[in-house]
């Protein structure tokens, strides 16, 4: 059953040995050419389970990998049950949101400081499981880099996204993001973070001093 | 700019009340009358071509300066309407070029001062989107505004047009120019270098493996032109071929985040519009994506694609019909005008 046509790839939610799983299969694009399509579907369908069980040696909650074939540009994934972030972030307690916020935070953390950058951090690449926990879904723009540069522009991403999505409790949520991304990378090299996100903001063409 | 108690505006709705609007964000310099129901009746523009190089902002002023005058002559000739019979004065306050934009302005206030009519201050991308919506009929579109100095993808959410994806260094126009100068091609008065490039490209075969930079909704230009230039360069393929790659890559680039945000906001429409919106590989490639999510593919005509007063003029229409106004005190320009900054009360009617 079709439950996502996304942009890259669509997602179906099917029955694979008793298993209820996530198929994940990149489809030709037929605006792009045939040798860039080949090539852009094949290295994201091999580079995102291995970053996923990367980000899981870092200690990020991310989905379980079955099976990947890369001639189809299918990978079949653990279904994770739960709520997209996207979904519930607007509608919690203002308490509920700054914690999910601050965990979320934390697990960039543990990704940026195991050199893996996540490339499309939106909430709706979030789950929110009914064990509290937040996995991280969706790899498939990762980067590994240790460098200040995209973790700046990974978080630029998060603060864009909560501007754009979410954009009532923006501030407060990309501060808790913060806080929780501190704790794990450490005031110091936060900073130089943050500081990045600044310089890249100024980057773009017309931006106002902030 | 101020909200509510506007001064001498007669009439509101009718066919009868005009507004000028004069763009003058960077090379060129338009003018144009159109009237509040939304009929464009003249557009005349002058632009500035560097000898060689790219715009020198205050060369570009200067040519502003010197046919303001012949420019906003013809757009009053064109329209049959007499400067007194304008209801309202609308200019680009920004984003753009500092000297370019302030010579647009000190026309527009002088205008608008003399005439005894109230001014309006628009964003220059808000006019490419609101021109866009007005000539293909969109109401509710994702944009993707392509020019030679902006690269965004847009959608309206609560009271603004907000910035899903953009640039994070040159404009796809910016690229495409400074490639086409770099291999040392020239282009001529109605040929832009994009489309000196796309003819180029049609004739390429073999594609060239290019740098392709696309992060989440944003997107990165700067290595892709260096990536081919080099390609040139190298001598190892044919500029057609170089062309016809980097058109391929970039265009892609673009595809994908506007697919991306059509899938994220689920929106019925695809607006293109902005000076690269003229190309037409482009289009097709956005065309074939609207499709796929059974979204309308809208693309702004050529005539209004590039920098011109009429989606200025419109836009003014529209923002002054909700009540913005902009006092000639605080019609200074503003060239780093984020899209997102402008409240826009108008689009939610």
């Amino acid at each position: 059953m079709l439950i996502k046509k996304g942009a890259e790839a669509n997602l179906y939610l099917e029955k694979w040995h008793d298993r209820e799983v996530i198929i994940k299969q990149r489809l030709p694009k037929k605006y792009r050419i045939p040798q860039l399509d080949l090539m852009i579907r094949s290295q994201r369908t091999m580079h995102e389970p291995n970053i996923i069980h990367k980000a899981k040696e870092a200690g990020v909650p991310t989905p379980t990998i079955f099976m990947v074939d890369v001639v189809e540009a299918t990978i079949i994934m653990e279904f994770v049950e739960g709520k997209q972030v996207k979904e519930i972030l607007d509608q919690v307690s203002s308490e509920e949101r700054l914690h999910i916020s601050h965990l979320i935070g934390k697990m960039i953390g543990r990704l940026h400081k195991n050199g893996i950058i996540h490339g499309d951090l939106t909430t709706s690449n979030m789950i929110l499981t009914p064990y509290g926990k937040v996995v991280f879904i969706d790899f498939g723009l990762s980067e590994r880099s240790k460098e200040l540069e995209p973790n700046g522009v990974d978080l630029h991403l998060m603060k864009r996204a909560l501007q754009s999505t979410h954009y009532k409790y923006a501030k407060e949520c990309f501060k808790a993001v913060i806080k929780g991304y501190s704790e794990v990378m450490g005031e110091e090299k936060a900073k130089k973070v943050t500081t990045k996100i600044q310089e890249i903001e100024k980057r773009g063409r017309y931006v106002a001093e902030r | 700019m101020s909200f509510g108690g506007a001064k001498n505006l007669h009439t509101n709705n009718s066919a009868d009340s005009y507004c000028l609007g004069i763009e003058s964000t960077a090379d060129d310099f338009g003018a144009a009358i159109v009237s509040f129901e939304g009929k464009v009746l003249s557009n005349a523009n002058d632009a500035y071509m560097p000898k060689e190089g790219g715009i020198h902002p205050r060369e570009a002023a200067r040519h502003h300066a010197e046919v303001a005058e012949k420019v906003l002559t013809e757009a009053f000739q064109k329209a049959a309407v007499k400067p007194q019979d304008i209801n309202l004065v609308a200019f680009s306050q920004g984003p753009g070029l500092g000297p370019c934009l302030r010579t647009g302005a000190t026309a527009a206030r002088a205008l608008a001062s003399y005439l005894d009519i109230p001014l309006v201050g628009i964003n220059h991308c808000i006019g490419h989107i609101e021109i866009g919506k007005l000539a293909t009929g969109a109401i509710d579109p994702v944009t993707l505004y392509v020019s030679g100095g902006n690269t965004i993808v847009s959608a309206f959410e609560a009271g603004r047009y907000r910035i899903f994806g953009e640039t994070l260094d040159i404009a796809i126009g910016n690229c495409l120019d400074v490639f086409a100068r770099a291999v040392g091609l020239k282009q001529r008065r109605g040929m832009p270098f994009g489309a000196v490039v796309e003819d180029l490209a049609r004739k390429g075969k073999n594609f060239v493996s290019l740098p392709y930079t696309v992060k989440g909704m944003d997107l990165s230009f700067s290595g892709l032109l260096t990536a081919a230039v080099q390609a040139f360069q190298s001598r190892q393929y044919s500029l057609e071929d170089v062309c016809f790659s980097l058109q391929e890559v970039a265009f892609s680039m673009l595809t994908e985040v506007t697919e991306r945000a059509l899938a994220h906001t689920d929106k019925p429409e695809i607006l293109l519009t902005g000076g690269v919106a003229a190309n037409r590989k482009l289009q097709s490639m956005l065309e074939a994506v609207a499709k796929e999510h059974g979204a309308c593919f809208c693309v702004v005509p050529l005539k209004l694609a590039a920098d011109n007063g009429a989606m200025i003029a419109w836009t003014g229409i529209l923002a002054y019909k909700s009540g913005i106004y902009t006092p000639i005190e605080k019609s200074y320009v503003n060239m780093k005008w984020r899209l997102e900054d402008v409240y826009a009360p108008w689009v939610e009617g």
